[in-house]
């Protein structure tokens, strides 16, 4: 692993995140009114109003603003939620590995789907199948999922009542917390039917999750094998008598999964959007509701910490996607 | 031969066809709306309440007794004009960022590209949330939120075909010969990075589409009365054990719309640029 690499990504990413905090930073300055009132209410005197301010910063220069707001986020003090007087950090833990569960599910859906179809797709090229799967993937990607959500819960919570519609399990099942991911938790405790309940609370948010990066690793996929199937190694391994399968998955997609992981990292970002809707819809208590819950309450500091959550995790999801693109790939030499 | 008419190569392809035709559909349903609706989006009939589809209301009524059918009609107007104006607010500053960190190179280029790095480091809709809440929530601003989050991808891809112009024989000659920047950029430069831009202006419309929907679901777009399909969807939501068609029907006209969008920019990309055809 070439380290010089590491390091200038890493620099890189210090960059990113130095200038997301400043965007945050003035960006909630930009919002109308007075945090001050806004964390006391209309009823506080001046005085109490004054107080606050001092307390806050607010009274100090925006680079002294700044530095102080920094400087709390590296002591990982993300300041108190307006809505719950509860620290905002021990708030924003849970939640983020409710999302963290609902995210990994949701990629393990769309990638193994997503590559089946895109497989499939590949090696029945023009055919029905391949038309057939290609329509569907474009219309993944065309669908809101908040959409696709309500009609979910309609069909399968509602109409057939075989899931559950909300939550991440049934209440006075929970298994003590180890990792903070239930489904994995309620495993560890040996509870089976607890860990079935909560498959079952995981599968419908996490399916409608999935949708998009599922249809645009289907896609890439597809093209992906296509220009590997009619390379040399390809046709070698058929000459050779070698078994179809084993030629279209040791030969072929092997080769062909370098896009296919730059898409799968590339799309981790689109499930953190996308949790922020699949969350609301399904009532999932992860940190994409937090959001919303917290705008709606113009509880802002609690709004800018998970925002800058989420962009360290995107960051972080991007190194790891390029430092295994150049694991994967030895051929890479990076520049 | 086709491969040098993009046009005719587009009138070919069965999946633009349809695309535009979906499009086209609901561009007509903007235009003509009041002929077409058969009742006011407006106004509520109390007696008429979360009704399912019927001969007298073909997608049924909402929880305040209006016409689902005339809704979607008059909100056919309010996505596209969504589509179509946060597209613009992408691409005018992208396009000129991607032209100028292009073109000029060096330090400008580092400045441009690391701030829309910036601004792709946060998950899209986060993003449109954030700009939301601090412009308050109302349609316009989604329609600005929405088009500053997609800056950074016209700038990204218009300095990419700007950096590959940049070399091309025609474009140093014109130099040497004493063509000032101005000119290079806008007269020779600009028409022809107009493919690409073309091509990911179609297809970001849907997305805009989809975007705005969502900020709409979440009651930070088109605030009530307005029959904005995301927010209409979002009204569904209350009601979806008892009467899904309330979400149904404006979801599915998303999904159309969005649809066509896709289908058509995908036989542009073909089209205009058959390089990218397998993608």
């Amino acid at each position: 692993m070439p380290l010089g690499y590491i390091s200038r990504r890493l620099f890189h990413l210090l960059l990113i995140m130095v200038g997301v905090s400043v965007l945050v930073f003035l960006m909630l300055r930009m919002i109308p009114g007075d945090p001050a009132r806004l964390l006391l209410g209309e009823l506080a005197s001046p005085d109490e109003l004054a107080r606050l301010r001092t307390q806050l910063g607010l009274d100090q220069s925006y680079l002294t603003q700044y530095a102080i707001y920094v400087k709390n986020l590296l002591l990982g003090d993300f300041g108190k939620s307006v809505r719950t007087g509860a620290p905002i950090a021990n708030e924003i833990g849970v939640r983020l590995l409710a999302t963290i569960e609902l995210s990994l599910a949701a990629m393990v859906i769309a990638t193994l789907f997503g590559i089946a179809a895109g497989v499939v797709s590949s090696v029945k090229q023009y055919t029905l199948l391949d038309y057939g799967s290609m329509f569907l993937a474009l219309i993944g990607v065309s669908m809101p999922i908040f959409w696709l959500g309500l009609m979910l819960i309609y069909l399968l919570s509602v109409k057939f009542p075989i899931l559950p519609m909300m939550g991440r399990i049934t209440m006075g099942l929970e298994a003590p917390p180890v990792t903070g991911l239930v489904v994995i938790d309620t495993l560890i405790a040996g509870q089976l039917g607890a860990f079935w309940d909560s498959l079952q609370h995981l599968f419908l948010p996490s399916f409608t999750l999935a949708t998009i990066p599922m249809a645009i690793i289907a896609r890439i996929t597809r093209s992906s094998m296509l220009e590997v199937l009619n390379k040399d190694y390809v046709r070698t391994a058929r000459a050779k008598g070698l078994n179809e399968v084993i030629v279209i998955l040791r030969h072929a997609l092997r080769n062909a999964f370098l896009p296919v992981v730059t898409v799968l990292g590339l799309n981790f970002g689109l499930l953190l959007g996308g949790a922020v809707l699949t969350e609301t819809i399904f009532s999932w208590p992860g940190l994409g509701r937090y959001v919303v819950d917290s705008l709606m309450s113009r509880d802002y500091a609690a709004v800018q910490s998970c925002i800058l959550i989420f962009a360290v995790v995107m960051a972080l999801i991007n190194l790891v996607v390029d430092l295994v693109y150049v694991v994967l790939d030895p051929r890479i030499r990076v520049q | 031969m086709s491969k040098l008419d993009p046009m005719s190569d587009l009138l070919r392809n069965k999946s633009a066809t349809l695309g535009l035709a979906l499009i086209a559909l609901i561009v007509i349903a903007a235009l003509i709306g009041p002929a077409l609706a058969p009742y006011d989006p407006l106004i509520p009939s109390p007696l008429e309440r979360l009704k399912g589809p019927s001969s007298a209301h073909f997608f049924g009524t909402d929880s305040l007794g209006r016409d689902i059918l005339s809704r979607v009609i008059y909100g056919s107007r309010i996505s596209l004009a969504i589509g179509l104006i946060s597209v613009t607010i992408s691409l005018a500053p992208g396009t000129l960022l991607g032209l100028l960190a292009g073109y000029f190179g060096g330090k400008l280029d580092s400045l441009i590209m690391r701030l829309m790095d910036v601004l792709l480091a946060f998950p899209a809709i986060l993003l449109a949330i954030f700009i939301t809440a601090i412009l308050g929530p109302s349609l316009p601003n989604t329609m600005i939120a929405v088009g500053i989050v997609y800056i950074p991808h016209y700038a990204r891809i218009v300095r990419s075909s700007v950096l590959s112009l940049r070399e091309q024989l025609f474009i140093q000659a014109i130099g040497h010969l004493g063509g000032s920047h101005g000119r290079i950029i806008w007269g020779h430069i600009f028409p022809n990075s107009l493919p690409p831009i073309i091509v990911y202006a179609t297809l970001g419309m849907g997305t805009a589409v989809l975007q705005a929907a969502a900020l709409g679901f979440l009651g930070l777009g088109a605030q009530p009365p307005q029959p904005e399909w995301g927010a209409m969807l979002s009204e569904g939501r209350q009601y979806i054990q008892l009467a899904p068609h309330v979400a149904a029907f404006p979801g599915a006209a998303i999904l159309f719309l969005v649809l066509g969008f896709n289908l058509f920019g995908d036989g542009l990309r073909d089209a205009l640029d058959p390089s990218l055809r397998s993608l």
